[in-house]
């Protein structure tokens, strides 16, 4: 597992984590390289927190949004369109291969979609070769959990 | 509005690269509005500064983050002082102004600019910025309809448009609106026309860069030893 490509998923609650569970409903395989984060919209997602996920040294990261003109919050999916576009040039600036980093847009109904953007972007990282910021295994997992935390931490604070 | 945008990251690598413990500090007013010098750019200055530094193999540097109100004025850096011996180096998101007060209130430690500062200007539409005002000051919109010669058009003509006027646009860029074309419009509109019939003297540029250095006071709220600082 060790030279296996870590990837976490921002996804939307509305589409992507919904398509997620059902491609797992679907019993549908795909690598297990991928990590979930669930988030109320993608516009939920600043460029900090794609730049934190790549400084704690997750290899790729997928964000996954409505399709364009399907938000539940109308145009939050654009929004996050133009910060994974800007997190891109700064990935660039930085050093690293914006290629890491992709926006993907799928419908709730998509779980063989889901499925389909999980493999394309392990195969996508695999190619990459694993983030030059990457820690040690054990590390790895801890950060993105540690990410989580704060994610949900972030979502209680909103709902106060 | 001060108006600035963040430098390149390989350029700010560049200029922190020999240090060991960097402070990054923004500004909350101008440069904060403008999207370039606030916390939020601030933290993303420092994320992307920390991994572009361990790419270099230098993972060693640490880059610490903080933003003050206001980096122009010495009683907002004082929440810094306590805080600046711990480094090395200070990198400023604030404009040139902060840039240069740090630098004064902090004379012992190299404080680096993060941010090109552009201009004065107004937010023309989300995250569209224009300039408006080149500070010249010696202020004569009154005579020109509200809209400066000196910043609008190229050239910075007094009495009309230059010969690349053409269709209203400037010739230095098809999107420019010629600064001449704007001010014949707008004083038609006012029915002031015929103010441009005398010829404009040239302008006094000492009140200007070319004076040096400029300086307001305002004896009625100066505090007098402060004033006689340089």
């Amino acid at each position: 597992m060790n030279d296996e490509p870590l990837i976490l998923a921002f996804c939307c609650h509305y589409c992507a984590y919904a398509a997620a569970d059902l491609a797992g409903s679907m019993r549908l395989q795909y690598p297990g390289n991928v990590r979930v984060l669930r988030l109320p919209c993608t516009s939920k997602l600043e460029v900090n927190y794609m730049l934190a996920a790549f400084e704690r040294g997750v290899d790729g990261v997928i964000v996954a949004g409505c399709l364009e003109g399907g938000c539940h919050f109308l145009e939050g999916n654009l929004r996050a369109r133009r910060r994974v576009e800007r997190t891109r040039q700064l990935l660039a600036e930085i050093g690293l291969e914006p290629e890491r980093i992709e926006m993907f847009n799928l419908s709730s109904a998509e779980g063989t979609r889901f499925a389909e953007i999980a493999t394309t972007m392990v195969d996508r990282v695999k190619r990459l070769g694993r983030s030059p910021l990457r820690p040690g295994q054990d590390r790895i997992e801890q950060e993105v959990m540690e990410i989580g935390r704060q994610a949900e931490a972030m979502l209680a604070e909103d709902k106060r | 509005m001060i108006v600035a945008d963040r430098k390149k990251i390989p350029e700010i690598c560049g200029m922190i690269e020999n240090h060991r413990r960097v402070l990054l500090v923004g500004c909350g007013t101008c440069v904060t509005v403008c999207l370039a010098g606030g916390e939020r750019e601030v933290g993303i200055l420092g994320s992307a500064l920390r991994m572009a530094l361990r790419l270099r193999n230098q993972g060693d540097v640490s880059v610490d983050e903080c933003t003050i109100e206001r980096q122009c004025e010495d009683a907002f850096i004082d929440i810094l002082a306590q805080r600046v011996p711990e480094y090395d180096a200070i990198c400023s998101l604030g404009c040139g102004a902060g840039v240069q007060a740090l630098a004064e209130r902090f004379p012992k430690v190299p404080v680096y600019p993060g941010l090109n500062t552009q201009f004065m200007g107004i937010l023309e539409s989300q995250g569209v910025w224009t300039e408006k005002c080149s500070g010249c000051g010696n202020c004569r919109l009154g005579e020109f309809a509200g809209i400066c010669p000196i910043t609008r058009c190229a050239k910075r003509l007094f009495n009309g448009p230059c010969g690349g006027s053409r269709d209203g646009k400037c010739e230095v860029h098809p999107d420019l609106g010629c600064g001449w074309q704007l001010i014949h419009d707008r004083a038609a509109g006012l029915g002031i026309l015929d103010r441009f019939e005398r010829i404009v003297p040239p302008h006094d540029w000492s009140t200007g860069l070319d004076g040096g250095p400029r300086k307001v006071v305002r004896e009625d709220q100066c505090i007098a030893d402060l004033c006689s600082r340089a």
